[in-house]
């Protein structure tokens, strides 16, 4: 069975830091900042675990501002 | 694979709605507003239907809805925006309009028009974001504010001997001959998203089809007018609002 990958890209100048995609990600690969701010002044969201995304898209679904981008890729 | 690869090799499976624009919105973080744009904005580019829609604005959060999807819109007066898509959609029935409203909007002081409009069976689509509360004005007790909620105006809790019953509009709108479908739904979790915006593209659809008045009610956070983060606040609605509001389709036809 092919294995998926996924990745996200996250606008971090839209991000309100919410908190939101890193309760809604099953592989934890989500979270806030935890001292860096961005223009807004809010504790973004990164990806902190990249290799653990599966490109299941539920950060995105979630997100209020619109900020996730998700990419998949099947490997063999 | 790095996660740069994956992106360059990789398939877009989601990216930001094409009719969103680049403004910034003015929600506090964690609204329930901005996801029900989002799937707004997808779903009348997804069913090609920009060139068609015509939206209303509440008085309210959403007052500035405008300004975030780009398509038509007309501001209403406070509650009046069903009375307004009436216009719209009889001035021109090739129109697809809607109105977005919340709580103290729909039902509070547009009460009237909302039913009266339903009554009609207007071919308009009503969203309906009940958060239960007064958001913009600062947490006020709206007429869906849950009993033993506190609010700005309810400091020990809404006590039904003196501000009543909460009222369930969208049930009351589900009696109405004139609705063909009212559903209440959520935005709390990747599947309360997905099963929303398959209401909305079935009430859009409605709408073109000429059936009637549609009604999607869903029942959205406010962390700033209930104080709390917005996690908590999701599992607050959970815990609570889903009981006295529960999730589905209330009338189907």
């Amino acid at each position: 069975m092919a294995k998926v990958k996924g990745a996200v890209t996250i606008d971090l100048n839209r991000c309100k830091g919410c908190d939101l995609c890193v309760v809604a990600c099953p592989t934890d690969v989500l979270a806030l900042q935890p001292k860096e701010v961005n223009d807004r002044g809010y504790h973004y969201a990164f990806t902190n675990n990249p290799d653990a995304c599966i490109g299941c898209a539920s950060c995105a679904a979630v997100c209020p501002d619109g900020c996730i981008e998700v990419y998949r890729v099947a490997l063999n | 694979m790095t996660p740069e690869e994956i992106i360059a090799q990789g398939t877009k499976i989601y990216s930001r709605p094409r009719l969103l624009t680049d403004n910034i919105t003015h929600y506090c973080p964690g609204c329930g507003h901005g996801v029900v744009h989002r799937l707004v904005a997808e779903l009348i580019d997804e069913m090609g239907l920009e060139d068609r829609t015509v939206a209303v604005a509440p008085v309210g959060c959403a007052v500035f809805a405008y300004n975030y999807i780009d398509v038509d819109w007309v501001e209403a007066a406070h509650g009046r925006a069903p009375a307004v898509a009436t216009a719209l959609s009889r001035l021109n029935p090739e129109n697809m309009v809607f109105t977005y409203q919340g709580d103290g909007d729909l039902a509070a002081i547009g009460t009237a028009e909302t039913i009266h409009a339903a009554n009609r069976g207007e071919n308009i689509t009503i969203i309906f974001i009940n958060n239960a509360i007064y958001g913009m004005t600062g947490g006020q007790m709206a007429p869906t504010t849950l009993l033993g909620q506190k609010t700005a105006t309810s400091p020990y809790g809404r006590r039904a001997d003196l501000n009543g019953f909460p009222l369930k509009m969208s049930d009351l709108l589900a009696q109405l001959d004139g609705t063909c479908y009212v559903t209440r739904q959520a935005v709390y979790s990747p599947a309360a998203v997905r099963k929303t915006k398959a209401a909305l593209k079935k009430a859009f659809q409605n709408t073109i089809d000429k059936r009637g008045t549609s009604v999607v009610e869903i029942v959205s956070n406010c962390p700033s007018g209930w104080k709390m983060p917005p996690e908590k606040a999701n599992e607050w609605l959970v815990a609570n609002m889903t009981e006295k509001y529960p999730l589905g389709d209330l009338k189907n036809i």
